[in-house]
């Protein structure tokens, strides 16, 4: 057998669940889909104390809109994130970064909770939801706390959730979502994980001036961050080729990437870049079509 | 709840092809390894161990998923069905044919796995594309047929089931 052996517990219910993080405290480690657990415990890198299989609370496992909140619950499965009508809708954002997530098959098991709380700095639903300005609902035994996405991630695979906490739902405001959007990434193999991915959202005016956005860069720093200087240039202006490479510039300047065997520094920021300006240029474009002109200002050179 | 202390077994009864398999093993039992040496089942194949290769997928309630990526234990009350579970006499997959047909195998390793996503793959898309296709081969590794042959078999069989020939 592949993983060192372990405590296991299969709780049927919520309270159940935080009692058992309770009383098992740093020993415990919740797992749901596995898709990255398991290859750990697999390979040995990892050996756990006491495994809590939350797969049994199938009350988590929902997507639902409640007053202009689009709610996920943390056992939802990516591919029904991937499939869900509602979410192509309110957050179709979200609907185009997923089919970047490993395969169907493992986004049949994966779920959403459990990418956010992996936060891996490349993956793309942390990405996404920082873009998206969600906020993750955290339960413990003793309390339930409301954290933006935007302060969850603390450094590679780290977030802010104590040992004895677990995620229970994440919550998306999509009422005052930008109307343009676009998710785009390089990976060196389709389905690998990403070197550089880019979420972005704008909205502009009918003159095609933005007027309020979010860009979000995922593997260019230990987690993923928002670029809020090229945010602030662009903001007030109609996009023009010469804007969006400044706001390009400003993006890939601000990352701070590591060399390692699938890339150099140098060659990130430069994916940064390009990247970011293809997720600008497509989000702005999507905008424009949602004001209803289908207009394409300044569509120039492709970039 | 169920609970097991290190190294205790827990009794797993699993659905796989319609027959029910009652053992008992420790919950850090893999799926993969379940089926292969509790059930005799030896036609998933075991590959990279880590979720990466594709040969292990088998599909628990109709979706394809690693078993190397699932305890046994988490398949309780799950229905499973195995590459043993297409070729049941009578009720043969299409896909089989279509594969040896198609020069779609040549060493049989990642064979298996990829029936099984190819089988759910099939069911939800009647008219799939090249593009659809090899979206979902993404997930399986082949070093002998360069996917074209594979490719090939699912185009025929996708075409055979709109056709009715």
């Amino acid at each position: 057998m592949k993983p060192a052996s372990f405590n296991y517990y299969r709780p049927s219910t919520l309270e159940e669940t935080l009692q058992l993080l309770l009383d098992c405290g740093d020993e415990g480690k919740l797992i749901a889909g596995g898709q990255s657990l398991i290859p750990i415990l697999n390979m040995r890198l990892s050996s756990l104390e006491h495994v809590i299989d939350i797969n049994g609370l199938q009350e988590l496992d929902y997507i639902r809109m409640e007053e202009g909140i689009l709610k996920i619950g943390g056992l939802c499965r990516q591919r029904s994130l991937e499939k869900s009508p509602t979410v192509k809708e309110v957050a179709p954002l979200l609907s185009e970064a997923v089919p970047f997530i490993g395969h169907v098959q493992t986004r049949n098991r994966g779920t959403v909770g459990g990418s956010l709380v992996h936060a891996d700095p490349t993956a793309e639903i942390p990405l996404s939801l920082l873009a998206l300005n969600a906020t993750a609902i955290i339960q413990s035994a003793e309390e339930t706390r409301e954290v933006p996405v935007e302060d969850f991630f603390i450094t590679y695979l780290t977030t802010d959730i104590a040992s004895t906490e677990m995620l229970t739902e994440i919550q998306i405001p999509v009422d005052a979502l930008p109307k343009g959007y676009a998710f785009v990434e390089f990976s060196r193999r389709h389905g690998d994980f990403a070197l550089v991915a880019v979420a972005s959202l704008l909205d502009t005016d009918e003159d095609g001036t933005i007027t309020a956005g979010r860009i979000a860069i995922g593997g260019v720093d230990a987690v993923p961050m928002l670029a809020h200087d090229a945010m602030d240039v662009l903001l007030g202006e109609k996009l023009t080729d010469a804007l969006l490479e400044e706001a390009g510039n400003i993006a890939a300047e601000n990352t701070d990437p590591e060399s390692d065997l699938h890339a150099s520094r140098e060659y990130r920021q430069h994916l940064a870049k390009v990247f970011t300006k293809r997720a600008i240029r497509k989000a702005y474009e999507r905008s424009q079509h949602k004001l209803g002109g289908g207009r394409n200002h300044d569509s120039g050179s492709q970039t | 709840m169920i609970q097991a202390a290190k190294h205790e077994k827990v009794l797993v009864s699993i659905r796989v092809n319609g027959k029910l398999y009652e053992e008992a093993v420790e919950p850090r039992k893999l799926l993969s390894d379940f089926l292969r040496e509790e059930c005799g089942l030896t036609g998933t194949h075991v590959g990279c161990e880590h979720g990466v290769c594709g040969a292990c997928t088998v599909r628990v309630n109709g979706a394809a998923v690693r078993s190397c990526l699932m305890f046994a234990v988490q398949a309780a009350d799950a229905e499973i069905t195995t590459v043993e579970g297409l070729a049941h006499p009578g009720n043969r997959h299409p896909l089989l044919d279509a594969l040896s047909e198609c020069h779609g195998l040549q060493c049989g390793f990642c064979t298996p796995g990829i029936l099984m996503s190819a089988a759910e793959f099939l069911e939800e898309h009647e008219e799939p594309t090249r593009e659809q296709i090899k979206e979902m081969l993404s997930g399986h590794l082949c070093r002998c047929t360069g996917y074209k042959g594979i490719v090939e078999a699912i185009e025929k069989v996708a075409k055979s089931k709109r056709t009715g020939r």
